[in-house]
């Protein structure tokens, strides 16, 4: 066996030289990715950099209390992040707690109980959504949804909620139509396209052969849904989450149009509030001196920080889901 | 006629790189700044460039981009809605002024209220704003508007959420108005808003305002006029019941000693004048004392004098407001005084 004489290890010269080549042009191509990766490395961390550059004169002059303090005054140049930071949190929580349950179900329709030719339009108009630029929500927040919430919605739900202990302070107040419940409600329809997309396709991966199996035991849709669909979909559903908690923590314009724009902390759910990207919009223009300048560019980094954190948070998750299913299978 | 050839041709290569770098022209002159005077600025240059050739490229970034542009002497003017102390102008070696007259109106909206129906006094509308005044039936409310059927509904402050010189205006003649405004809040393009909603730019003041009963807000003076809002007379320093109009914002500036100000630093609010309306505030020009390019200076200074003779109908018909020609002349005055020979035309 270890004898059997190879035909020449030498090869033609020609052969050999495009073998030089392509070898050459594939070192080439691996060079191009390795930079094409490395460029947004350099970018990331440019910014942090610069970032951190910015914000540093707001950090120093305010310390930790940059994030607690509840004063944002230009006046006197004090500086605070929480009220901010607080009306980005809830918004972006309260969008999810909308958008989350609506996406799954839509794609839940989509994928199982929509009649074949209703998918297409119902898909396409979904995705459609997801291509409307902020501007546009933020205006039709502004000028349809938020007089039609203060005439109608609001002071309903005010009277409604008057008298249960708890929902009576979440829903008081004068009905102005924006504040950091209609900022909420006009985020979720923006992440909404986002979910039911992203869950759509994961469900469509669902293996016909366990649904098939279940439904053959005699499962209702619904168990097939929560039982055999949902968790093999988990990952994919939270990765989809997570890419619409990320536009909604850092949507700007159309939060800028419906949110109030006050640097209060909201006491309902019908007072106005701020967030991070509204300020930011809001003030950067005029704003004047460096104190003012860095604390704006502070609370960017706040955002960059809560964006990154979440991420974080979201990977962590998807890992110990993927070791629980795992440890289940064996 | 040769070396003039040569330079020529010099130049005319080094505008051929310059236009493909910037793409712009070489001989056009850049601003940067105030938003709130963009629009005057362009239909400026718009005509000046149909009389002489040269163009204007302005940016209208916001005052703050524009202060930070003209020291970094990357434009050749900067433009503020907020006029810089002379300290600050000092130590960057800048000078200052201004061009037009913009002013802010009180809107309001309550049942039955239409433009020009309600007076109020800079008092009460600090208290307002402060929210010690929070019913529009209030006895200070009342007593300036004997004849007018005031419900007891409460105000509704709207303001300006982002910064701007709507804002700076509003809020320094607030200042003056009343001490308390003056400590608690202060003047500026941004302040911390004792209560109340924010709206983006005057439609979103104006929408804010139209839709909320019982809401009080503030408008620049041209979208007022053309949204037909129900705005209100405030009463003046000399005691009238002033209303807006281009006639009663120039009475505001006509009798400012604009000559022995300090590089121009008037903010023009609750200024005397029998018919002066009290909210009004100039935008103003930020040019280098001691230009690095006289030349381009020069260009600058001729576009904004031609603006000076010229240009007052083309503000009107914008409802901007342009100064008066005795201002005109302190401005005038000034640039001989201040900025190098050279660059004066």
């Amino acid at each position: 066996m270890a004898d059997v004489a190879l035909p020449s290890t030498r090869l033609p010269p020609s052969l050999s030289a495009a073998l030089r080549r392509f070898g050459r042009s594939d070192v080439r191509f691996r060079w191009l990715t390795l930079a094409a990766a490395w460029l947004v490395l350099l970018i990331f961390i440019g910014i942090i950099v610069s970032l951190w550059q910015g914000a540093w004169p707001a950090f120093r002059t305010f310390g930790f209390g940059f994030f607690t303090g509840t004063v944002w005054n230009p006046v006197t140049e004090k500086f605070g992040a929480f009220p901010a930071i607080y009306g980005t949190l809830v918004t972006s929580a309260l969008a999810m707690a909308i958008a989350v349950p609506v996406g799954i179900g839509i794609a839940i329709f989509l994928t199982e109980l929509c009649p074949r030719p209703l998918r297409r339009p119902v898909g396409i108009a979904i995705e459609l959504l997801a291509g409307i630029p902020s501007i546009i929500y933020g205006i039709w927040g502004l000028f349809v949804f938020a007089p039609f919430f203060q005439q109608f919605v609001e002071p309903w739900l005010i009277d409604v909620f008057g008298n249960v202990p708890v929902l009576s302070t979440l829903f008081a107040g004068p009905p102005y139509g924006i504040g950091i419940f209609t900022a909420s409600l006009i985020l979720s329809i923006m992440v909404l396209p986002f979910i039911s997309a992203v869950t759509r396709d994961v469900f469509e991966t669902v293996p016909a052969m366990l649904k098939e199996a279940a439904y053959g035991l005699g499962c209702t849709t619904w168990e097939v849904m929560w039982s055999v669909v949902l968790p093999f979909a988990r990952s994919g559903v939270v990765g989809g989450a997570m890419l619409a908690l990320g536009r909604a923590l850092g949507e700007t314009m159309a939060v800028t149009f419906v949110i109030g724009n006050a640097h209060h902390i909201p006491t309902s759910l019908f007072s106005p509030g701020t967030t991070i990207s509204a300020t930011i919009a809001n003030e950067f223009t005029e704003a004047l001196g460096d104190l003012y300048v860095s604390s704006l560019v502070a609370i960017g980094m706040i955002l960059f920080l809560i964006t990154f954190i979440v991420l974080a948070v979201a990977q962590l998750m998807l890992r110990s889901l993927e070791a629980r299913s795992g440890g289940r299978s064996q | 006629m040769k070396p003039m050839f040569h330079r020529l041709l010099g130049l005319a290569a080094g505008t051929a790189i310059a236009c493909a770098a910037s793409g712009a022209m070489a001989a056009d002159i850049t601003g940067a700044g105030a938003t709130f005077p963009a629009l005057i600025y362009q239909k400026w240059a718009e005509a000046y460039k149909a009389k002489t050739g040269t163009g204007l490229n302005y940016q209208p970034i916001g005052s703050g981009g524009g202060i930070a542009q003209i020291k970094a002497k990357t434009v050749d003017f900067g433009a503020s809605d907020k006029p810089l102390a002379p300290g600050e102008l000092d130590a960057a070696g800048l000078t200052q002024f201004p061009t037009v007259i913009g002013a802010v109106v009180p809107v309001v909206n309550l049942p039955g209220i239409k433009a020009g129906e309600m007076t109020l006094d800079g008092k009460t509308l600090a208290n307002i704003c402060l929210g010690k005044i929070a019913y529009w039936d209030d006895a200070a409310i009342k007593h300036l508007n004997p004849s007018v059927n005031l419900p007891h509904t409460a105000i509704a402050n709207v303001h300006r959420s982002d910064g701007s010189g709507t804002n700076f205006i509003f809020t320094n003649y607030l200042s003056k108005m009343s001490p308390e405004w003056s400590t608690q809040v202060g003047a500026a393009t941004s302040v911390e808003w004792p209560n109340g909603i924010g709206g983006k730019g005057n439609e979103g003041v104006a929408n804010m305002v139209k839709q909320t009963g019982g809401a009080l807000g503030y408008v620049e003076f041209a979208y007022a006029k053309q949204n037909n809002i129900a705005w209100i007379h405030m009463i003046n320093k000399d005691g009238v019941a002033a209303s807006p109009s281009i006639e009663a914002v120039q009475a505001a500036s006509a009798k400012t000693d604009w000559a022995h100000s300090d590089h121009f630093y008037v903010i023009l609010t609750d200024q005397s004048g029998h018919d002066a309306w009290p909210i009004s505030g100039a935008t103003f020009i930020l040019v280098y004392k001691h230009p690095q390019d006289p030349a381009r200076l020069k260009d600058v200074l001729k576009f904004f004098s031609w603006d000076y003779e010229n240009g007052g109908q083309m503000a009107k018909d914008l409802t901007y407001v342009p100064l008066p020609a005795s201002t005109v002349e302190a401005i005038k005055k000034s640039w001989h005084d201040n900025i190098d020979a050279a660059a004066v035309p």
